[in-house]
């Protein structure tokens, strides 16, 4: 059973458009259409001129993150179902980041925040001859931390990753950074702190919970950023 | 030069003073709901509910607190919207001399009673 599904799309391309303008199109899809991102798939075949970014199609490597209806999200993840037919689906690239073209944006203010915070384990011990070990229970406090496809839905739906991108860390940034403070393996905790403990860096976060809301992974950034100031207020108090 | 540079390494005790100003101004707040209906009626009973001392102690901690609150919470706006330096280091100033003489006149006027 074919059904038509129709779409306003963002389309920008900056050797062409003076500005952006939103396009209608609508496309035929089967049964078999699952996903958005498998409708998208149709959407290029049907206007090739339609740029985005895909990769895996199931979820994990992030690329395919777009603002859908209003909200971020993977489009790889995002039920064709779940969304209301009776208007059409609305499609802008994630919100607050340079566009490249049309879907595409401009990721490295994202990728510099992740990098300030050093996501990687700092220990100066000499490697033992095995891997590190560390107890179930001090690997439990990882869970929820290291499942972050960098995908940027949530440091692109934070008002305060709008308003200073070049400032603070963001929502997945903050998030990798007390996976890495969490880590009893890690050496570097004072120092991860101390590099956190700035008005913009960290506390420019009002524990808004848009992150939250939109995690395709569910994952709880605010939580993490809120562990990370209780880990301050211990060193402080 | 136009480089980006963070790393003031202050910001916790704002946040944690943001907090406990708010637990007080709410305690206050409960504290007045209770204690303004009670207080026998009229002009006269409100005066003698606000001269009394442990009130008048409240009553300036919480002009403190709110004055405090309001300092963190108006900078942050400030530092969110207003990017030139120049004009941001103006109104901080602004901003604390303002609190400051409110908090000085709210207490003075609280306490001629």
């Amino acid at each position: 059973m074919t059904r038509n599904i129709q779409f306003k799309i963002y389309r920008y391309d900056p050797d062409k458009d003076a500005k952006p303008y939103m396009q209608d199109i609508s496309v035929e899809i089967d049964a078999t259409d699952r996903k958005l991102l498998d409708v998208m798939v149709k959407l290029k075949a049907k206007d090739d001129s339609i740029a985005f970014r895909r990769s895996c199609r199931e979820g994990v490597c992030g690329s395919d993150a777009l603002n859908i209806n209003g909200k971020n999200g993977l489009a790889c993840l995002t039920a064709i179902d779940d969304l209301p037919t009776d208007k059409p689906i609305v499609l802008r690239p994630l919100p607050g980041l340079p566009v490249i073209r049309d879907l595409i944006v401009d990721m490295t203010q994202f990728f510099k925040q992740y990098h300030s915070i050093k996501p990687y384990l700092i220990n100066n011990d000499p490697p033992p001859e095995r891997e590190r070990l560390q107890s179930p229970e001090d690997r439990e406090e990882l869970n929820g931390l290291y499942e972050c496809i960098l995908c940027a839905c949530c440091s692109t739906s934070c008002p305060s990753f709008w308003w200073n991108p070049d400032k603070f860390v963001g929502p997945a940034g903050l998030l990798a950074a007390y996976r890495f403070i969490a880590d009893t393996r890690d050496q570097a905790t004072s120092e991860r702190l101390d590099d956190l403990d700035d008005p913009y860096r960290l506390f420019r976060c009002h524990t808004i919970m848009n992150c939250v809301d939109v995690c395709p992974k569910g994952l709880n950034p605010t939580k993490a950023i809120g562990k990370i100031k209780d880990m301050m207020v211990k060193r402080a108090i | 030069m136009n480089r980006i540079v963070v790393g003031a390494h202050y910001g916790l005790k704002d946040w944690l003073v943001q907090r406990v100003t708010a637990v007080v101004m709410a305690l206050y707040t409960l504290l007045m709901i209770v204690a303004v209906p009670t207080a026998a009626g009229g002009y006269d009973g409100w005066r003698a509910l606000m001269s009394h001392g442990l009130i008048r102690f409240a009553s300036f901690v919480f002009i403190v607190c709110l004055c405090y609150h309001a300092w963190v919470g108006v900078r942050d706006i400030w530092m969110d919207y207003v990017k030139p330096t120049a004009v941001r280091l103006i109104l901080h100033a602004l901003t604390l001399l303002a609190l400051v003489g409110y908090a000085g006149w709210a207490t003075q006027i609280i306490w001629r009673l």
